[in-house]
């Protein structure tokens, strides 16, 4: 179609330029044509092994490094922002439609960066493009997270940046290959990736922000950021222990916060992150199998993410809030967009037939592989909260649950479009995963379905659904309320400005004090030295000067003296 | 953002009909049962030290899941704010 060796992201940013200047329908077939036209041309011309350079200065930069691990989750961008750019077609916000192709763009850039330097400009540009569909929420609340969010991804490119000064330093190379944990670079590209992949304690970025973003921004949002994160881990960090049991803790604890959260699009953000620990673990795992798994579950996490969050920014859209406790009922109004809901959510519980299963299984199986049982039951644990938040709190308290009230219209053509073929996707892999399997980086032989594994799943899931009528009838499942459940973001939300606040106000108060003391003592002496004797002489006229020079002129004199005497 | 629904107000939907909601429970309820004795007449091969015992998943995901919530619940106690809270200053 085009050269084959043109780096990914050209059509995108070039596509942001024309959506800037056009309007209408014009703009509409820029926004689709982009991500169709790019994913067919590297589909059939780009093959493993095409390298593009570009030199700057003495430094070579490699902007284009395809191969099988960075084709696949180009694929899957695309496939992505394709579907997102439908579910957005109604939107006519040009802010929003060119930062939308701006992020993508910088997405397919980063994967595909062969070194560093690259790395670190598409990293910066992916916070910089998609803080304006925060942005674009154009509440007081989005602006303020959008700044947070910003501050927190920018020095997260920081971080890489010095990493990657540092290795140069150390090494003479900027490749960016397998890194590890060796020495003061690997640990700070290490923490870089690990904001951008939420990493617990460095997570609140995503919970705080992208539920602040617009209906049609929090999509684009919950595919690009953390899966070019997964990416860059799975490049760099492959087989690092420590992996397994960060991704063990990031299944678990977001789960809770789901549970009691109101906001069912922070539910998904929570929930976004238990995903993420999955593919972490893989990475931690390093096996052929374990890769292929974090591959493959950020391949179909990706679908079932964007459809989920397409079918609340739906609701919000047509219902004008996402709280669980003001909705319910809404399948009466929304049939169609509460069966796609259900799609998804059947996905990311991994129920057979449907995407998750065949993806997170792979992970799940190479964790028993390698010996790590107990993370296995953690895991599974993690699997049946899933089911709780996104399986069925999600579905349920939008759609079904108490009756709202709430009667709207089904949601637009084009949404349903969007949310259609993702959710054709999710099921296609579910029951096809052999053309997903085919695409996966390492040969490894898998298969998901036998009866061993069906069954268990579904004994899993199924004994999870009845423990939520079980405690739904016992009336035990907590309330959905109006509320802020505090998490790490409290310390620099509440804390660190609270304790900034305290600090000046003490300082201030001591300040003046200290002020006023120095006044009155300062008042007093001068007094008490007009009423002495030595008042009357006309050094006291100009008191601090006069006696500063004259008592200059006595020590001068005594260290004179002293020289003489020596 | 909120459009009026056209259809009339007084139709009757899928779940309105207290039938249909205990019709979805008692499936469940049927196909949990069934899925607990697959587990005798199949043979499930063990893959860990963990799910040779009989019923290990269905016990498994059903204490799992009453646990998450109750731990959750707990934890809300500790960590719940006024919705205003990040909104107000000092």
């Amino acid at each position: 179609m085009w050269m084959a060796d043109l780096p990914a992201f050209v059509p995108f940013f070039i596509a942001a330029l024309l959506a800037f200047l056009t309007r209408g329908w014009l703009r509409n077939l820029i926004i689709l044509a982009t991500p169709l036209l790019g994913g067919v041309h590297l589909w059939l011309d780009v093959t493993p092994g095409i390298v593009t350079t570009v030199p700057i200065l003495e430094y070579e930069l490699i902007l284009m490094r395809a191969d099988r691990l960075s084709l696949l989750f180009a694929y899957i961008f695309h496939i992505a922002a394709f579907i997102a750019a439908i579910f957005a077609l109604h939107v006519r916000d040009t802010t929003q439609t060119v930062s939308g192709l701006l992020y993508a763009g910088s997405a397919l850039g980063a994967v595909f960066a062969g070194d560093l330097i690259t790395l670190f400009i598409f990293w910066e540009l992916l916070a910089i493009s998609s803080v304006f569909l925060i942005w674009a929420g154009r509440t007081e609340r989005a602006i303020r997270s959008g700044m947070r969010y910003l501050v927190i991804q920018v020095s997260s490119g920081m971080l890489l940046l010095a990493g990657a000064l540092v290795q140069y330093y150390q090494t003479g190379s900027l490749a960016f290959d397998f890194i590890g944990l060796e020495g003061i670079s690997g640990w700070l590209i290490f923490l870089a990736f690990g904001i951008k992949c939420a990493f617990p304690l460095l997570h609140n970025w995503l919970t705080d922000a992208y539920p602040e973003a617009t209906p049609t921004g929090t999509v684009f949002l919950s595919v690009f950021t953390t899966k070019v994160a997964v990416y860059a881990l799975a490049r760099g960090f492959p087989g690092t222990e420590l992996l397994v049991y960060i991704g063990a803790v990031m299944t678990c604890f977001p789960i809770f916060y789901a549970v009691i959260e109101n906001d069912l699009r922070r539910v998904l953000a929570y929930s976004l992150i238990n995903q993420l620990g999955f593919m972490v673990c893989g990475i931690g795992i390093g096996t052929a199998l374990a890769l292929n798994g974090t591959v493959a579950h950020a391949f179909s996490h990706i679908l079932y993410k964007a459809l989920l969050f397409m079918s609340m920014g739906a609701v919000l859209y047509r219902a004008g809030t996402i709280k669980s406790s003001d909705l319910g009922g809404l399948y009466k109004s929304m049939p169609k967009t509460a069966s796609l809901c259900i799609i998804g959510a059947c996905s990311i519980s991994a129920f057979p037939l449907f995407s998750g299963f065949v993806s997170k299984s792979m992970v799940m199986a190479a964790m028993i592989e390698e010996g790590y049982d107990y993370l296995w039951l953690v895991l599974l644990f993690a699997s049946a909260g899933v089911l709780h938040h996104a399986g069925i709190k999600i579905p349920y308290f939008a759609f079904f649950a108490h009756d709202s009230g709430i009667r709207t219209r089904e949601a637009p053509v084009n949404m349903l479009i969007a949310m259609s073929i993702a959710a054709i996707l999710c099921v296609f892999i579910g029951i096809q995963p052999q053309y997903l399997y085919a695409l996966l980086p390492w040969e490894v032989e898998y298969w998901p379905y036998e009866t061993t594994h069906v069954l268990s799943q579904f004994q899993l899931l199924l004994f999870a659904a009845l423990a939520f009528v079980w405690l739904n009838r016992l009336g035990l499942h907590p309330h959905e309320m109006h509320a802020v459940n505090l998490d790490a973001d409290w310390l620099y939300r509440k804390l660190m400005p609270d304790t900034a606040r305290s600090v000046y106000g003490f300082l201030k108060r001591t300040g003046h004090r200290i002020e006023d003391t120095f006044d009155s003592t300062l008042k007093d002496a001068a007094r008490s030295m007009i009423s002495t004797r030595l008042g009357r002489f006309n050094l006291a006229a100009s008191w601090p000067t006069g006696s500063m020079a004259f008592w200059l002129a006595v020590i001068l004199g005594l260290f004179l003296l002293a020289d003489a005497m020596s | 953002m909120n459009e009026p629904d056209p259809r009339p107000e007084n139709r009757q939907h899928l779940f309105d009909n207290p039938r249909n909601v205990s019709l979805v429970i008692r499936s469940l309820y049927i196909v949990c049962i069934l899925l607990f004795l697959l587990d005798f007449i199949l043979h499930r091969h063990v893959t860990n030290k963990w799910d040779g015992f009989t019923s290990f998943y269905a016990l498994f995901g059903f204490i799992a899941y009453v646990t998450i919530v109750l731990v959750a619940t707990q934890w809300r106690k500790l960590v719940k704010r006024k919705a205003d809270y990040y909104d107000v200053d000092g």
